[in-house]
């Protein structure tokens, strides 16, 4: 148990040191942005270790590692959800009529709400009794949706950088490397 | 909840003068003792007037305007040109190669230039592409009284800008091997003779820092930042429309006029509200940036959307 508590803590680092960094005043000029595309940065970055997971217990053997996979998606949605929130009250300031025309017009707005929107229900049925509401084949099948949500969240950023489209294309990349595996294995079956 | 839509910068904020200036003398003292060469000084400029044209709403604080930068030459990070340029861009001795379509081109020597010339300070809105804006105050002289001494002839339709390309300089350069470097700019005649138009070489009462386009750079107020081309080597009047480095990156996001105009969106993102550093939220776009009196009579009859 102490170990998955320590996991929990890692996985929430980057969200102290923002915190800290903010409290601080040491986000720069525009503290709002900045903090927006942090927390967006780690949302997708978790979200690929949980896309990892899978793949390094086939190929490793090390079938502990599975049961830190939920932990990794949950912490994926909580920067997602942190990475909206930013948007719509910092940035947005609630403006719902902007949003709904930004979404509607602005293709790399419509790819991250779409990944988000995506991954809220992931997130709602995560819990083991819903596993067990669903059952595992249906739970299966809607989680699959990740798969999908993932290569979103990577379109989201590329579409929204003017330059140094490097960063984003490696976690597009990445992303559907581990996609393919999946693909490979199943073949394989 | 109370949240405040404007929140003013507070004036603590604002780097108090006495303290910048002891900061100066810091510098200049590190400088003499041989520790920084003498060209990254940022000196105070002498002959400074006060402009007819200034906005009156409340100037960024120094700390924002030289630490949220876009100069690829040094980095895609805002903070990287502030990391970069300091102590890598030299300038001085600098120089401004004037040519093509004038009667007398000649090479302007930017140090004696900035010795002899007469300022204006002039506050002004700025407002990137990206839907961030600042209210800087520039220091500079028209662009129509520098350009009209080379004598532009009758074929000068329009004005090129070229910034230095030296990798030696500019470490961002080789890290965005994609754009056709150098960073190129370009203004009708008419918009580069307008009286807005600034060729700006100081901030705050004081050179430009190198990461703000030392030591000599376009301030284009009505159009999006990325006109307003920074470290300027080459001007040159030419008879056809000068290429431009983010037109030919992406021709359908940068058009060559590129005024502010919030009724039309970026293709990936909105322009009608921007995020004024300093506060939360964001606030309406205005029309040419707040200047169409000013500049509206230079497009009549022009489609903004198709000419955007």
């Amino acid at each position: 148990m102490p170990i998955r508590l320590l996991a929990h803590l890692a996985c929430a680092i980057p969200m102290f040191w923002l915190a800290d960094q903010a409290y601080f005043d040491q986000l720069g000029a525009n503290p709002v942005e900045k903090g927006i595309r942090f927390l967006g940065d780690w949302a997708l970055k978790f979200l690929i270790l949980a896309l990892a997971v899978t793949p390094v217990r086939r190929l490793s053997g090390w079938n502990a590692i599975a049961s830190y996979r939920r932990m990794l998606g949950l912490w994926a949605f909580a920067y997602a959800l942190l990475h909206l929130l930013g948007y719509v009250v910092l940035d947005q300031y609630f403006d719902w009529q902007n949003i709904g025309h930004e979404i509607i017009k602005h293709k790399f707005i419509t790819a991250g709400m779409a990944a988000f929107a995506i991954l809220l229900p992931l997130a709602a049925t995560s819990t083991s009794g819903m596993i067990k509401r669903l059952g595992g084949r249906n739970w299966r099948r809607l989680h699959y949706a990740v798969y999908l949500a993932v290569p979103l969240a990577a379109l989201h950023y590329i579409w929204m950088v003017k330059a140094g489209i490097i960063q984003p294309l490696t976690y597009l990349a990445i992303a559907l490397l581990l996609l393919l595996t999946r693909l490979v294995y199943a073949r394989r079956q | 909840m109370l949240i405040r839509t404007q929140s003013p910068i507070k004036a603590s904020e604002i780097t108090d003068r006495g303290l910048y200036l002891s900061r100066r003398q810091l510098i200049a003292g590190a400088a003499a003792a041989g520790l920084l060469p003498s060209a990254l000084l940022a000196a105070p400029l002498p002959n400074l007037g006060k402009s007819q044209f200034d906005t009156d709403e409340k100037p960024n604080s120094l700390k924002d305007i030289t630490t949220y930068n876009n100069f690829y030459e040094f980095g895609l990070d805002k903070e990287d040109p502030s990391k970069n340029a300091p102590g890598r861009l030299k300038p001085s001795p600098w120089t401004v190669t004037v040519n093509g379509e004038c009667n007398k081109p000649g090479t302007v020597d930017i140090d004696h230039f900035i010795k002899e010339q007469h300022f204006e300070e002039r506050i002004y809105r700025h407002r990137c592409v990206e839907a961030w804006s600042m209210v800087i105050p520039w220091v500079g002289v028209p662009l129509g009284d520098f350009l009209k001494k080379f004598e532009p002839n009758s074929r000068a339709k329009y004005v090129a800008f070229t910034t230095l390309n030296d990798t030696s300089q500019m470490p961002g350069i080789r890290m965005l091997s994609s754009f056709s470097w150098p960073y190129r700019e370009g203004l009708r005649i008419d918009e580069a003779m307008h009286p807005l138009a600034l060729l700006a070489v100081g901030i705050y009462g004081e050179t430009l820092q190198p990461q703000n386009g030392a030591p000599i750079r376009l301030v284009v107020p009505w159009k999006y930042g990325f006109k307003s081309i920074k470290s300027i080597v080459a001007i040159s009047f030419t008879e056809t429309q000068p290429k431009t480095l983010w037109n030919q990156a992406a021709a359908n996001e940068y058009g060559f006029y590129s005024n502010v105009n919030p009724t039309v969106d970026h293709p990936r993102w909105s322009q009608a509200k921007e995020h004024r550093i300093g506060e939360f939220g964001r606030r309406p776009t205005l029309m040419f940036n707040g200047y169409a009196d000013q500049v509206a009579s230079l497009y009549s009859g022009m489609d903004l959307v198709k000419n955007f």
